[in-house]
């Protein structure tokens, strides 16, 4: 089951997806980036039905593009996460999508802000949020050490702390983890955690 | 599994003289895990109106959409407030049940049973609001103590004509 989790710091958000793309008993790749860039200053990180994930994901991509070609100015975090919400909800009773969704941005006006989304469309705003097995370990590792405008380092530090509880004590613990960002410079990736490298493609 | 207890919640309303209280509880849980302790249950409409929304928490921020907007038009049309009755059709047309307007208190959520047994215990008629206030607090704290899925907390609020103060209760953080 997959693990999101993300949490907000003194002027950036970060999102962390664990990257395994699983059916069944079969891992078909540890590589799989759950985290969507949804514009210039978003992460929508996503768990859940692996179809379901990608296309709903790209379909509030496209969303926000549009607002964005139709009114000439972005939308803020707080209107995408309620659009996203407004979707989810519409959807829920015909042919739910199967997606929890931690969606972070930076707004100049209000600097950054992270919301919770589970697949039944609640919403709320938070500092602090996780999804999945991993959330067990997650939540319990972010209510001690998380502090209200940590830097960027002590953040990856207590980012680290909860990949390496996962690790310890999942008994399915993904192997490899995506870490994104979000600050006044825009959304982007940040690092990776492997614990197992794909072996390489080689061209024939 | 139920949906009204998925996300828990325990919600209580006391009418005093001249003034009315409502009180919810802060959590916001998925079943056995608690995600928020600072959810909001109680919602204005306007001044002098306000509904607690208990059960499933998608479904309480959705209704909640749908009647502000629909007040929102009403107030443009009507340009005033909508009386409280008024909105309490609404309510109940949107529910397809039948309101019943208590005098005393009314009360909903997880914890409603205990609610009902503490809010019967401490009710009396004709409360000033201070005395309001702290008869609605303990109600409710007392009530979500024995209730797992509500609780971390209270939001009061207490209307009289001239004001409304909105404060929030420490009780049991578990």
């Amino acid at each position: 089951m997959e693990s999101v989790f993300g949490l907000v710091g003194k002027d950036f958000a970060i999102v962390v997806a664990d990257s395994s793309a699983v059916h069944s008993i079969l891992l078909h790749k540890t590589n799989e980036d759950k985290i969507m860039l949804l514009d210039s200053h978003k992460l929508m990180g996503a768990s859940g039905e692996t179809g379901d994930r990608a296309q709903f994901t790209e379909y509030i991509q496209k969303n926000v593009a549009l607002y964005q070609f139709r009114n000439g100015i972005p939308l803020t975090t707080a209107a995408a996460a309620n659009f996203t919400r407004g979707e989810l909800a519409t959807a829920l009773r015909k042919n739910p999508y199967m997606v929890n969704i931690i969606l972070a941005g930076y707004d100049k006006e209000t600097g950054p802000s992270l919301y919770f989304i589970d697949y039944i469309a609640s919403l709320h705003k938070l500092d602090k949020a996780a999804f999945g097995y991993g959330s067990y370990f997650a939540l319990s590792m972010m209510d001690r050490h998380y502090q209200r405008d940590m830097t960027v380092e002590e953040a990856v530090n207590l980012v680290d702390k909860v990949i390496m509880e996962i690790r310890s004590r999942l008994v399915v613990a993904p192997p490899n983890f995506v870490i994104k960002i979000v600050d006044k410079d825009g959304a982007r990736e940040y690092a990776w955690r492997e614990s197992i490298k794909d072996a390489p493609v080689i061209a024939s | 599994m139920s949906i009204f207890e998925y996300n828990g919640c325990a919600l209580v309303a006391m009418v005093g003289k001249n003034c009315f209280a409502i009180a919810s509880d802060r959590r916001l849980g998925v079943q056995l895990q608690t995600i928020a302790t600072d959810f909001q249950k109680i919602y204005k409409i306007h001044e002098k109106l306000f509904i607690g929304l208990s059960g499933l928490a998608t479904d309480a921020q959705t209704l909640y959409q749908r009647l502000v907007f629909r007040h929102k038009l009403y107030e443009l049309r009507e340009e005033r407030d909508m009386k409280p009755e008024t909105f309490a059709s609404l309510v109940s047309a949107l529910l397809y049940e039948k309101r019943e307007l208590a005098k005393d208190f009314v009360v909903a959520g997880t914890a409603s049973e205990s609610l009902y047994g503490a809010c019967e215990s401490m009710f009396k008629p004709d409360m000033e609001p201070e005395e309001l206030f702290e008869t609605i607090s303990q109600a409710l704290l007392s009530s979500v103590d024995r209730d797992c899925l509500s609780g971390w907390g209270g939001h009061v609020y207490v209307v009289t004509p001239t004001e409304v103060t909105e404060r929030i209760l420490k009780g049991r953080m578990d």
